[in-house]
């Protein structure tokens, strides 16, 4: 089997300002499938082609943002390596009991020099997408409920040290540079496109003053008309939509950034080529920036550069 | 009955009705003044002090909006419901960036 070691994106978990208000807006508008609670008032939710329990948490707090974003790894060697891998280079690692999480497996976390919480883990519940394994159909009916993303694709993260995370996930964890953007003065990088698969990327971050802040978690539409539908959907809702329907010319994905009811940035995305490994990285110069974020306008939305959660 | 909202920073004057917060009319009218960011409580910069005025308002992150803020009615333009004509000063600003040092 070609992929081990991190196999992808697995959940995220965001904090929100008003639970009921945010259960209402990510099932009925995003159409995430609602699939449990647990004894601290945590929300669980997972596109409606996810297999796994749970891919989006969200927990009541008096301040919007991310908690921590985990991966999924092959399995429980793959997990026992990539923490002793993580402590061999210096990082301190936590071990987070199995059930913490509902349907989830033990996690080991760790916190990247941009003040962000990561996590690892072998084992959640798969429990289907609503569609049999034998003779399956393409879609169900949960595919019309709202935006519908099929999975949780990726998250951009702002912080300090994007150097020091950049080496973490391409020295440790195995992942690659796909594509980059330099600083001004072009003798660093200013945001980073990181993969650990085919897709073209699995997380990203950006260099900004102030750690651990969330620029957003990223939905996958099936195709450019999902995200025009789901562009209608956000207005219908009088969701307040940041930028786009556009396309970016970093990753060349089709995009709408839109905000959650707390103001967490959310995505919907679709396209975006097809990296490996061996591919050398594409580069963006600062100045060229704005084409990298929205190809058709040419356009660097201050939005884009200095609003997070 | 809507309320007429003041900008004391540039003399801007909108109406706003106590459905709508004072960030998203003057948006919606194409008006200028307080930078506009997630509309939803969670990123600061829309940060405002209201100077005169009664109004109702929503949950807001206290990364931004902390105690002290509330008791000087520094709030997010967002998440504040006019009930009377109001007036304001803008606080808030587009401060950090990608790449910038924080200045905050």
């Amino acid at each position: 089997m070609a992929m081990t070691g991190v196999l992808r994106p697995g959940h995220a978990q965001v904090r929100v300002l008003d639970l009921e208000e945010s259960v209402r807006f990510y099932k009925d508008v995003l159409g995430l499938v609602e699939t449990g609670r647990d004894a601290q008032g945590r929300v669980y939710f997972k596109c409606w082609d996810e297999r796994d329990h749970s891919s989006y948490v969200i927990r009541e707090s008096d301040r919007a943002g991310l908690d921590f974003f985990g991966f999924r790894v092959l399995d429980t060697a793959t997990l026992n390596k990539l923490e002793a891998d993580l402590q061999a280079y210096g990082l301190t690692t936590e071990r987070i009991p199995a059930g913490e999480m509902l349907a989830t497996g033990e996690r080991v976390r760790f916190t990247l020099p941009s003040g962000h919480v990561m996590e690892l883990y072998a084992e959640k519940d798969k429990v289907g997408n609503g569609i049999p394994l034998i003779n399956p159909a393409p879609w169900s009916k949960a595919r019309d409920n709202g935006i519908a993303p099929i999975r949780l694709d990726h998250a951009l993260l702002y912080g300090p040290n994007v150097a020091a995370v950049q080496k973490i996930f391409t020295e440790v964890l195995g992942f690659y540079l796909v594509e980059r953007v330099l600083t001004p003065d072009g003798n660093a990088n200013a945001a980073v496109w990181l993969s650990c698969g085919q897709k073209v990327h699995d997380i990203a971050f950006a260099e900004y003053p102030e750690p651990g802040k969330l620029h957003h978690c990223s939905f996958l539409m099936e195709s450019w008309d999902q995200v025009l539908r789901a562009g209608d959907i956000m207005s219908m809702n009088a969701v307040p939509v940041d930028i786009g329907p556009t396309r970016h010319g970093v990753t060349r994905g089709c995009t709408i950034y839109a905000w959650d009811p707390s103001g967490n940035r959310f995505e919907t995305f679709f396209g975006g080529h097809l990296p490996y490994p061996d591919y050398e990285t594409m580069t963006w110069t600062f100045d060229n920036f704005g084409q990298g974020l929205d190809y058709p306008q040419r356009k660097l939305h201050e939005t884009f550069l200095t609003v997070v959660s | 009955m809507p309320h007429t909202v003041s900008i004391e920073d540039t003399g801007e004057r909108y109406a706003c009705s106590s459905e709508e917060s004072l960030l998203s009319a003057m948006a919606r009218l194409g008006r200028r003044g307080i930078p506009v960011g997630c509309r939803g409580g969670g990123c600061g910069v829309c940060k405002v002090e209201v100077l005169s005025g009664d109004f109702q308002t929503r949950a807001m992150s206290r990364d931004h909006v902390n105690d002290d803020d509330r008791a000087c009615n520094r709030l997010l333009a967002c998440r504040v419901y006019p009930a009377s004509d109001l007036s304001l000063k803008v606080i808030g600003k587009l401060q950090k960036r990608v790449c910038h040092p924080a200045t905050a």
